[in-house]
């Protein structure tokens, strides 16, 4: 009798860790988590985009071409021309490049750091703790893109340099988080089963404590990715950030808007859209990462 | 046999704001090799504060080991540097914890947490370590080894996440086990099942054990000697038989007579140990014991009573004694 039993609860668990069909995952994301779905189909199509820029539009991104200045929507230019004569779908597309770029350079690179400066305060506590913490304090009572703005203006523009600018105050956000989530696992007794065993301080963050704090990164994670492409666009809107010729959104924007915003209004539209889009897009993914992570914000 | 670890006038406190905790103040035993020593005693009387301060895992702040000496295999561990000590941890000396459900790491494999430490501590490669897991899960009575060694902890009961952590402690063959209330947290049955599984083990490999519970029944059966602690002193050692059969201190007897017997009749009633374990920030000069006993006099507030020895091997620390084996004959 008990034998059976038992048998049966195996076959449940074989049966939960089977492999399905690729379409019928697919099929029952969508139906469980719509907007998600949604979002992340943005996603994908910016990633697509970003990728196969070269396939999807014969005009060349940064070439001027004075005799097709603001052109409207036509059968040609599909989105129209800016004021330098490039057709704006085309840079459209390969400003996906830059916003990705940009997007999850700093979101992976700030929120990594992030983890292991949270997990690793957790962990040692104490002064350590009390330090890092306070500094993370200090970073956050500046508003991201104030912060942001102070790092571009001492290190000067350019696409390297905004991508530092935006994940240096990602870092203390992400410690933040990650750290009350580690602070909980810290007490949990495998913690001190591992030291017990000698395992070093780096080897029981990184190996024991870092997988159970996966939930808050991976969210942090994903938020950070739509925050890190709108501050990008904010930062080259006010000319701090990503430099002519480079496509980028929020350049195009602010080309188009100072200008001629009444007498080629496409040429911020355009731009502008696809700013909202992507924000738009990751932020409905995140939003179902988080979901999906965390129990307790799941609907109810 | 020699003695493996000597514990010598051992004094662990907690600096709190309210004040000094000596949690473990003057403790000293030895284990010899090969043997199995209980440490008895209720919550909070210092029992696991003394065991991790052998492994010096002690979190400072707030605590600290302030004196005493703890001496393994001719070294005092008290004085190794860090990196040295990481090296004893796992190795020559490892831990059992009390609770299997939150010792395992749940995003971990079986295999990888066993494995880890031999990686850790010996030279032994990814296949060596992994064909041992495999020989340990099948020491401590797991069936279809190699399958666990895929699985997560969630994937096991309690008594078999014990049973890991048994395998996990033995892992990189230590001379010394400390198994903190192994199966307070398991149920009867499994209890007994894991109990005797540890003792055969110990005593096939010749492992000493440091068994720390407060169930005295676990003690008569699977312990040499006994150690009993109250309020971050031992109060009382012998021989298991010594303590079970003849205890010369007011606390051992209440603590005997506070377990269900299968020798009394149902009826009987249990008989607790009044009232609550003294706050060890706020201890006079006195036995620490008194307000409890139904034995104190005047002369327990002059001192502190030192132990004594009673018999061979067996010692206590109370000045009533005598008073309390002539009631225990007349009662007999």
């Amino acid at each position: 009798m008990l034998n059976t039993s038992e048998i049966e609860v195996e076959s449940d668990f074989e049966e939960l860790s089977e492999k399905r069909p690729f379409f019928q995952v697919f099929f029952e994301l969508i139906r469980k988590q719509p907007l998600g779905a949604a979002g992340g189909g943005i996603v994908v199509l910016m990633i697509l985009m970003a990728i196969f820029a070269e396939l999807l539009t014969v005009f060349d991104p940064e070439l001027n071409s004075l005799e097709h200045m603001l052109m409207p929507p036509d059968d040609t230019f599909w989105l129209g021309t800016d004021q330098f004569g490039r057709d704006l779908l085309t840079r459209i597309i390969y400003g996906a490049r830059t916003a990705l770029l940009v997007g999850f350079t700093c979101a992976i690179v700030g929120a990594t750091l992030g983890l292991v400066l949270g997990v690793a305060s957790a962990y040692f506590g104490g002064m350590f703790d009390l330090i890092v913490q306070r500094i993370v304090d200090v970073v956050m009572a500046f508003p991201l893109i104030i912060l942001a703005l102070a790092v571009v203006a001492t290190l000067g523009p350019g696409t390297q340099n905004v991508i530092i600018a935006i994940t240096i105050p990602f870092v203390p956000q992400c410690a933040r988080v990650v750290r009350s989530n580690a602070l909980a696992i810290r007490e949990i007794p495998y913690v001190d089963a591992a030291r017990a065993l000698g395992f070093s301080d780096m080897r029981i963050i990184l190996r024991h404590m870092v997988p159970n704090v996966m939930a808050p990164y991976l969210i942090m994670l994903t938020s950070f990715l739509g925050q890190a492409i709108l501050l990008e666009a904010s930062l080259s809107y006010l000319g701090m950030g990503v430099q002519e010729p480079t496509p980028a959104w929020g350049l195009m924007l602010q080309g188009g808007a100072e200008e001629f915003a009444e007498s080629a209004p496409w040429v911020a539209i355009w731009p502008g859209i696809a700013i909202s889009l992507a924000v738009f897009g990751f932020n409905l993914f995140g939003d179902s990462v988080r979901d999906t992570l965390d129990p307790k914000l799941r609907s109810r | 046999m020699g003695v493996l670890l000597e514990i010598d006038g051992l004094k662990t406190q907690f600096f709190t704001s309210a004040g000094t905790v000596k949690a473990v103040d003057g403790v000293s035993y030895t284990v010899d090799e090969g043997e199995t020593v209980a440490v008895v005693g209720e919550s909070g009387c210092g029992k696991s504060v003394t065991a991790m301060s052998i492994l010096r895992l002690i979190p400072w702040p707030p605590g600290k080991i302030t004196e005493g000496v703890i001496r393994f295999a001719g070294r005092d561990l008290l004085q190794l540097p860090e990196d040295e000590m990481r090296d004893v941890r796992g190795k020559d000396i490892s831990m059992i914890f009390q609770e299997p459900m939150t010792s395992l790491n749940p995003v971990l494999t079986i295999g990888l947490q066993l494995t880890e430490t031999m990686l850790t501590h010996t030279s032994a490669t990814e296949n060596e370590a992994r064909k041992r897991a495999v020989e340990l899960l099948d020491m401590v009575g797991i069936a279809e080894p190699e399958r666990r060694l895929a699985q997560y902890p969630h994937h096991l009961s309690g008594g078999m996440r014990q049973r890991v952590m048994i395998a996990m402690a033995l892992a990189c063959e230590p001379k010394l086990i400390i198994a903190d209330e192994p199966t307070t947290a398991l149920d009867v049955t499994i209890q007994a099942q894991i109990l005797e599984l540890m003792k055969n083990l110990t005593r096939d490999l010749g492992v000493a054990m440091i068994i720390i519970t407060h169930n005295l029944g676990v003690v008569a059966r699977y312990s040499d000697r006994v150690n009993v602690m109250y309020a971050g002193k031992i109060i009382e050692y012998g021989s298991a038989a010594d303590i079970y059969y003849r205890p010369h201190h007011p606390y051992t007897l209440a603590l005997l007579k506070s377990v269900p017997r299968m020798d009394q009749p149902r009826q009987a009633k249990l008989d607790p140990v009044e009232g609550q374990p003294p706050d060890l920030t706020m201890l006079d000069g006195g036995c620490a014991f008194r307000p409890r006993c139904r034995y104190a006099t005047d002369e327990c507030a002059k001192g502190l009573p030192p132990l004594e020895n009673v018999g061979s091997g067996h010692f206590t620390a109370c000045f009533q004694k005598d008073k309390l084996v002539s009631s225990l004959q007349e009662a007999s």
